[in-house]
């Protein structure tokens, strides 16, 4: 709102506002923000009405809305989708408690470190699609494969992250805990843990993407339900405006996870002055 | 070596300590005692060793030798204020007992520090001295019979500094804590010390009653001793 952070020592200044001020504050810079993604669907929306675009080639935004009203209606999207959340969130949940159990248990401990960490480092160094084959193989086309591909997916960056995190908590505040008396289950709740929350929301965060990434890898394999079925269904009858659609689906849950995770953020690091909402430090 | 818990008045009892990092011996023979209620400054040159007896009468680093008579839990102000950021004020001065008692004892403590109504508020909007008068009401509201403070105002301007120290001796006199504060300043040392060490070769090499002596001659005798002989400000 003011010009105050710029002219501010780094000490305060928060790295998303460094830039100069517009009058009329943040809302002006959020409708700013719409401005050009809008302009880019008003352009595709005419070229397509005037024939400059074949719909077989890029169907228009309204057709593709079109469709997606026909397929809500029909009951099929919301099926479809919630088939796709549902393998998103278990696959999420599981990789995300044993990347977290495993983090703890490595920061923790210079034993489970040195049991653990080299093999985990290994396995994170295979490339994802090169371990396709081998999952069909394991797991069959079946949803547990999905499944597996998406918790594998989450498990890496949750699990550096944690470790990360954990390893990087000040030694001076651990020194504090020990003059203060705490005890050991004290000190990892109020020293270590918060100390560790923001490098492991960034593993979150990440994770939320890969996730995604795995998803739609996941779900070209042989399905028949999820999205990703919808759009191999779709390339099979050449019904480019299903195909388009499920792009258009899979950024917006990409988008949404991702507010998600700043959501978290903005929650559990409301002490942290490149996070807190409103924040004049 | 071995450390029991001090009985009486006597907040800390320190007999022949010493304490070496490998081959390099830095305390050696030390005697020390304070009482409670009793203000201390410790002097000395820099590398001389404070901190590390500091650190042995905390509890914090083991000794290598000598008997160390004092309660199991002194409390400690170090130079950086060392709060948690993710705590407001009030759960950082309860640490370790944030209760809803611990609670009011903490904005009873907040508030003898000049800090009422800022319970709820983070440590990120404290300016430096009142960072550091939060990591005080956090050593003093559990009533600690020994309150170690290592430069403890070392980083704070000087208008600041004298309201700290102002404030520091008053909560002395009502809490009565024994103190030892390392400082580097000897202004400071005569300003709120009832008694001044210098530390020199691993042991203390002299003690002052700031009571006995005026000021200004006191500033001479201890700066001669931490070796500057020609200070232009010497009254
Ligand atoms: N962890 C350590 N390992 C080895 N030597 C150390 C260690 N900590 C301190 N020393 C040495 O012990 C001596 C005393 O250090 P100490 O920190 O107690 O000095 P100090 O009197 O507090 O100095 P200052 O006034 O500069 O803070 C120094 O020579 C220092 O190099
Ligand atoms: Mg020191």
């Amino acid at each position: 709102m003011t010009f105050e952070s710029a002219d501010r020592p780094a000490v305060t200044a928060r790295p998303t506002r460094s830039a100069p001020a517009l009058p009329g504050g943040e809302a002006r810079y959020q409708l700013l923000s719409w401005l050009v993604p809008l302009a880019i669907l008003a352009l595709w929306e005419v070229s397509s009405r005037a024939g400059l675009m074949s719909q077989q080639v890029l169907p228009s935004p309204a057709s593709v809305a079109e469709t997606a009203w026909r397929l809500i209606r029909s009951g099929e999207l919301p099926a479809h989708l919630g088939a796709s959340l549902l393998r998103a969130a278990a696959g999420f949940a599981i990789g995300g408690s044993i990347g977290f159990g495993l983090g703890v248990l490595v920061g923790f401990s210079r034993l489970a470190e040195a049991l653990f960490d080299r093999s985990i480092q290994m396995i994170r160094a295979i490339p994802f699609l090169a371990l396709l084959p081998l999952v069909i193989v394991w797991f069959g086309v079946d949803e547990s494969g999905k499944i597996f591909l998406v918790s594998l997916a989450v498990l890496f960056p949750i699990y550096i992250n944690t470790v990360l995190g954990i390893r990087q908590v000040d030694p001076k505040l651990l020194e504090l805990a020990r003059v203060q008396g705490l005890s050991r289950l004290e000190t990892v709740r109020r020293i270590i843990l918060p100390g560790a929350m923001p490098s492991i929301l960034t593993g979150v965060r990440y994770s939320l993407a890969t996730a995604w990434l795995a998803l739609v890898i996941a779900e070209t394999l042989a399905t028949t339900k999820g999205i990703g079925f919808l759009a191999m269904d779709a390339r099979e009858f050449l019904q480019t405006n299903v195909i388009v659609l499920t792009i258009l689906i899979y950024a917006v849950i990409g988008v949404g996870a991702d507010s998600l995770a700043r959501w978290l953020e903005r929650r559990l690091l409301a002490w942290h002055p490149n996070y807190a909402k409103g924040a004049r430090a | 070596m071995s450390r029991s818990e001090s009985a009486g008045d006597i907040a800390v009892t320190v007999r022949n300590l010493r304490r070496a990092y490998g081959p390099r011996v830095v305390i050696e023979g030390l005697d020390l005692t304070i009482r409670t209620g009793e203000f201390v400054a410790l002097l000395g040159e820099s590398g001389c060793g404070k901190t590390t007896l500091l650190r042995a009468l905390a509890g914090l680093d083991p000794v290598d030798g000598g008997h160390i008579e004092g309660p199991a839990q002194p409390a400690v102000v170090f130079q950086e204020h060392r709060l948690l950021p993710w705590a407001p004020l009030w759960r950082n001065v309860a640490l370790g007992n944030e209760t809803a008692e611990g609670r009011r004892r903490a904005e009873k403590a907040l508030r003898e520090v000049g800090l009422q109504g800022r319970e709820d508020d983070w440590p990120r909007n404290l300016s430096g001295g009142q960072a550091q008068r939060v990591a005080l009401a956090r050593a003093l509201v559990r009533q600690p019979k020994l309150l170690l403070l290592d430069e403890p105002f070392a980083a704070l301007d000087a208008l600041t500094r004298i309201k700290m120290h102002l404030l520091i001796r008053e909560l002395v006199a009502r809490h009565r804590p024994g103190v030892l504060l390392v400082t580097h300043d000897v202004d400071e040392a005569i300003a709120i010390a009832d008694r001044i060490l210098v530390m020199r070769a691993g042991a203390i090499a002299s003690t002052h009653l700031t009571a006995d002596t005026p000021p200004a001659t006191l500033r001479g005798r201890l700066l001669k001793e931490l070796g500057v002989e020609n200070d232009s400000r010497a009254a």
